[in-house]
């Protein structure tokens, strides 16, 4: 199982995401310049402030060469975890239905939080069981997630929300304390949330490793089999 | 032509920007303030005008959360 994470300039969890799917599998960088996803079962568009965040977050880093490959291998069914500003990326190339919002206290947010996993049966969260607590990590500024009214009765029927924050656990604002998405082939997923911040008891919670386990289990499954 | 491309949050979506300059005049003596948005303002001199509504679909906005309003910049281009 080999994990590839994307490199932009302006990203900053791209070691950490690294290191933590380097845990679970082989883990390489892939550099946001080229056209090559060196042959990975799954990628990783980790946190950070892609090209500065200029205009609005993710929105040029959408276009960088590297997301050409990262698209087609997300159309062919390729697994895509976006972490943070991962996640607005991927929300800006479309891959993901709505928008990150800035928060609604206007505030940089940093903090543990509490998750409730809504759909276990996704190659991102099989490892969990539906309503199972998560303790990880948000920290942004940009994190409100956003769809319009008849967008979201389509995403909660089509089981595209994963994740929420726990009751009282919404750091931003986001509509139906939503934390992570998919879309609706259930390839691409993305969440606020860092995962790869919460692989090692010394951090004080290691739940962000099942989603990189359940990508794990669910490539050597259905890819590598 | 000198173009000028208004981008503002759309109707009904939560703008706590606004919300922060709304509650920040009255206490500046500005009675009778309503309704504030906070939106952006993106000049730029393009040969071709009728590319604008396209680069305000791909890249200039987020259709999903915001509108755009192309203006005639007006004067000459900046050189």
């Amino acid at each position: 199982m080999k994990f590839g994470v994307v490199r932009f300039p302006g990203s900053c969890d791209d070691v950490d995401a690294l290191q933590a799917a380097a845990r679970v599998g082989e883990a390489v960088i892939l550099w946001h310049a080229e056209h090559d996803l060196q042959g990975v079962d799954a990628v990783i568009v980790p946190g950070g402030f892609s090209y500065g965040d200029y205009l609005r977050a993710g929105a040029i880093a959408r276009f960088a060469p590297v997301m050409a490959e990262v698209e087609e291998f997300a159309r062919e069914g390729g697994l895509v975890l976006g972490i943070c500003n991962g996640f607005q990326v991927l929300c800006e190339a479309r891959l993901l239905p709505g928008a990150l919002l800035p928060n609604v206290s206007l505030k940089f947010v940093f903090r543990q939080v509490e998750l409730d996993v809504v759909r276990a049966d996704t190659a991102f969260t099989n490892g969990s069981a539906a309503g199972q607590r998560l303790s990880i990590p948000v920290k942004h500024t940009t994190g409100r997630y956003y769809a319009p009214e008849s967008e979201l009765g389509r995403l909660e029927a089509a089981g595209q929300v994963v994740l929420r924050y726990a009751p009282g656990h919404n750091p931003n604002g986001s509509v139906r304390d939503i934390a992570g998405v998919c879309n609706e082939a259930g390839n691409v997923f993305g969440l606020m949330p860092h995962p790869e911040h919460a692989v090692d008891p010394l951090s004080g919670s290691v739940d962000g490793l099942t989603i990189l386990e359940s990508m794990r289990a669910h490539v050597e499954q259905h890819v590598l089999a | 032509m000198r173009a000028r491309v208004l981008v503002r949050p759309k109707a009904g979506i939560l703008d706590p920007q606004g919300q922060a300059v709304e509650r920040a005049l009255p206490a500046l003596g500005f009675q009778g303030v309503r309704n504030v948005r906070v939106g952006r303002l993106i000049e730029l001199d393009v040969d071709d005008p009728t590319e604008l509504p396209a680069m305000c679909e791909r890249l200039l906005t987020n259709p999903l959360i915001e509108d755009w309003e192309i203006e005639d910049g007006g004067g000459e281009e900046r050189r």
